[in-house]
């Protein structure tokens, strides 16, 4: 499954990415990479971006991109 | 650096939101410069310390960044100095790098690449006061596993550590510096395909051991390391044409080799730091995320403040504070301005005998700069707001909720706080789009950004609707007057809206967007700091638009005076003979279809140095006595002025509408096409604005005017 999957409140571990390099490039630099824990905390409103935990500090990224993520939970 | 840097200076490093700028002012005070980086209009902010002993030092507050990696422009700054010091050029003597105590792992990402550069590296590890539980960990043999001279646990917020860390950083500069192998483990694989770069790079660059794996670590990984070599080989700090297509070959190759073997070379550098700075903070007993489960503070102020409905209710009323609070309290600093303007005029008409020297620094000069002074009560008590709000931590969350909207129109969430501040002046609003980090949706920010109605077409509205616009109520409750002021505000946002949508079909740039955006834990602002920054912003702000203003108010003067006529001779107003009516004569015919006159003819040439000055000029042209704001003469003037052939007003209220919606659209103000011009580096941009907006003006003031004749009004 990906990130775009998990329910709001829940945790997973990240497995791989898929697509955009870029998006990735971003990712890993700010720690997000595989093995990591993360927590979806919340949907932004309208739909919007995701809220996430990771290490203690908290990103957001578009749907789009968390679709991208792929999980395991 | 300034030339007074003889021996040791110390850069300050750090990722955005570690406090990296409170600890900047606990160490300089209000010993601070900041100037421009050449070329972009990032800060650089540069201050003066002393240590224990005290003996001075120059301290650079570098731009917050999560990574040695150019992409943003921040943080291109940032690796370009890095790329500098490692050449030799003025390095500092010691790196202090800002690491948030709350969030160890990410925050240590870049000191490690800033221990490999081979310069000493202190860690200022910052809001210790927000760690609940004490660390209890070994921070000198932390410090020696991670390669770093020292780690000093302090607190910017309550004060304590400075010492300490001062103390850390003169010892590490009067030490010799010691070389340490690079840290992170590469496998055969890896070490077989950078080899070659790493080569390269100790033969003919000179770098050791360890710089030279993480610059071809960093190299293979990110394609924009190779574009800032090749930059500072252009500024001739590195080498030849010959090195650079040596290094753009050999890069190829290991990229391509990696390739073939199947490692990510784009992730390949994070991967491998991550691992293993992970693997030495499990051996210190450090967990990497203690509190994934857990909700902080900020996660539960954010179930109310980013909730899904109560969120985006919040900021709406938070906005209409914020607006109602800059129109409220800044009348009284404004009309001290006004007097204080108005008594400087006074003291200079005493002062010196009448002449022409006397007529440039009265009605020049002094009302010129005094027309831009006006609005700084406005701009600042905005700004203060702005940087309340983005110390807070809230911004961020604004940005969050408005994200959906805005790409929907082709902005981006990080769009919000420009347009916002686009409402007090839209120079600060275009230069706070850098942190909008895709190209495209920040040149679309920007281009729009100046439909938001600035507080300079506040004074034409104020003046067109008390002169034309009666004081009606509407449905009983609304008064006609505040609500033409409310549609002004709202034509210009809503058609910024749409030509955001329509720029983002036809501007094709490369580049995708994304949103990964660090939300900070909210902070209680350093009131300090935020003073402080709104001092700084506001300075930049008088002396950037003042230069401009202060040429424009002389040209304008010039051609307004002269030629001179003997005024005996001729029994009506100078100005129609003068240049500036000569031109505003020429300009009528194109004007009459929008119901203007030669006279608004000269206002509007006159407001292209800045909106305002349509008052002022106004104001001269009917010579109203000497107090320029006395604006209900100038009102009565303009309603009782007639046609010369017909008789008829010469000014209704169709016209006023008209002149309204033109100032909604009209690009007229210099200094913002010099700050687009500045950020787009190219006059392209500032051109296109000047066009399209203006285009609009006059199409939509033709509509307005035509319109209303036709239906029978004015």
């Amino acid at each position: 499954m990906t990130l775009f999957d998990l329910i709001d409140g829940e945790i997973a571990t990240v497995h791989s990415f898929i697509g955009d390099m870029e998006l990735q490039s971003r990712l890993v630099e700010m720690g997000i990479l595989p093995g990591i824990r993360i927590r979806r905390i919340k949907t932004a409103p309208m739909n919007g971006p995701i809220e996430l935990k990771v290490r203690d500090y908290h990103v957001s990224l578009r749907q789009d991109d968390a679709r991208n993520i792929l999980i395991q939970q | 650096m300034t030339t007074a840097v003889q021996s040791s200076w110390v850069a300050l490093v750090g990722n955005p939101n570690s406090g990296k700028t409170a600890i900047f002012n606990l160490l300089t005070g209000l010993n601070q410069k900041v100037s421009n980086y050449p070329g972009v209009t990032v800060e650089k902010k540069t201050g003066q310390a002393r240590f224990a002993d005290g003996s001075k030092f120059y301290i650079l507050d570098l731009p917050g960044t999560y990574s040695l990696t150019a992409e943003s422009m921040d943080e291109r700054i940032v690796t370009e100095q890095v790329l500098n010091w490692i050449h030799g050029h003025e390095p500092p003597g010691v790196i202090v790098s800002v690491v948030d105590a709350t969030n160890l792992s990410r925050n240590l990402y870049l000191t490690t690449q800033l221990a490999d550069l081979g310069i000493p590296v202190v860690v200022a590890l910052n809001m210790m006061d927000m760690v609940k539980d004490e660390i209890k960990i070994d921070l000198e043999k932390l410090a020696n596993d991670l390669g770093i001279a020292a780690i000093v646990p302090m607190s910017a917020t309550e004060k304590w550590g400075q010492k300490e860390l001062l103390e850390a950083v003169q010892k590490s500069i009067d030490t010799a510096f010691v070389e340490n192998p690079f840290p992170i483990f590469l496998n055969d694989d890896i070490s077989k395909v950078l080899n070659p770069l790493e080569e390269i790079f100790k033969s003919q660059l000179r770098y050791n051991e360890r710089l030279a794996k993480a610059q071809a670590l960093r190299l293979v990984t990110r394609q924009s390391t190779l574009e800032i070599y090749d930059e500072m080989s252009a500024n001739g700090f590195t080498a030849d044409e010959a090195f650079m297509n040596t290094l753009r070959d050999k890069r190829q190759a290991a990229v391509d080799l990696l390739e073939d073997t199947g490692i990510k070379h784009r992730i390949m550098e994070a991967t491998l730091r991550y691992e293993w700075l992970d693997s030495v903070l499990t051996a210190a007993k450090i967990n990497i995320d203690p509190q994934i489960a857990e909700a902080n503070y900020s996660e539960n102020l954010d179930r109310l403040l980013t909730h899904k409905w109560a969120g985006p209710a919040i900021f709406v009323l938070l906005l209409y504070f914020i607006f109602q609070s800059i129109f409220t309290w800044a009348t009284v600093p404004m009309d001290w301005i006004n007097r204080g303007v108005g008594w400087v005029g006074n003291q200079v008409l005493d002062m010196i005998s009448a002449g022409m020297l006397r007529d440039l620094i009265v009605e020049g000069i002094i009302a010129g700069v005094g027309a831009i002074l006006i609005f700084l009560p406005q701009i600042l008590i905005l700004m203060f707001f702005m940087t309340l709000l983005e110390d807070t931590g809230y911004m961020a969350r604004v940005a969050f909720m408005m994200d959906r909207f805005m790409t929907m129109v082709g902005l981006h969430g990080r769009s919000v706080l420009p347009l916002m501040s686009g409402y007090a002046c839209a120079i600060p609003g275009i230069m706070s789009t850098r942190t909008i980090d895709s190209w495209k949706e920040r040149l679309i920010t920007i281009l729009i950004l100046p439909l938001m109605s600035c507080s300079a077409r506040l004074p034409v509205y104020t003046l067109m609707i008390g002169a034309f616009i009666p004081a009606t109520k509407v449905f009983g409750v609304l008064n006609l007057q505040g609500l033409t002021l409310v549609v002004m505000y709202f034509l210009g946002t809503t058609t910024a809206f749409i030509l955001a949508k329509v720029f983002s079909l036809f501007i094709k740039v490369e580049g995708k967007s994304s949103f990964v955006m660090e939300l900070p834990p909210y902070r209680t602002p350093f009131w300090r700091s935020v003073f402080h920054q709104v001092f700084i912003r506001g300075k930049l702000f008088v002396v950037n638009a003042g230069k401009i203003i202060l040429t424009i108010s002389i040209i304008l003067w010039f051609l307004a005076s002269f030629p001179k006529v003997d005024e005996s001779t001729i029994n009506e107003n100078p100005i129609r003979t003068s240049y500036a009516g000569k031109i505003g004569h020429t300009i009528e015919p194109f004007i009459e279809p929008l119901g203007f006159d030669w006279k608004l003819g000269i206002g509007l040439i006159a407001s292209f140095a800045a909106r305002e000055v349509l008052v002022s000029t106004m104001a001269t042209i009917y010579n109203v006595e000497s107090e320029v704001d006395n604006v209900v003469q100038l009102k009565d003037a303009m309603k009782s002025d007639r046609h010369p052939q017909t008789g008829m007003p010469l000014y209704t209220p169709l016209v006023a509408l008209s002149l309204m919606v033109f100032f909604v659209f009209a690009a007229q103000c210099m200094a913002t096409f010099a700050i687009v011009r500045n950020e787009t580096n190219s006059w392209k941009w500032p051109l296109f604005m000047i066009i399209y907006m203006n285009g609009l003006a006059y199409g939509a003031s033709f509509i307005v005017y035509q319109g209303g004749l036709m239906l029978g009004f004015g």
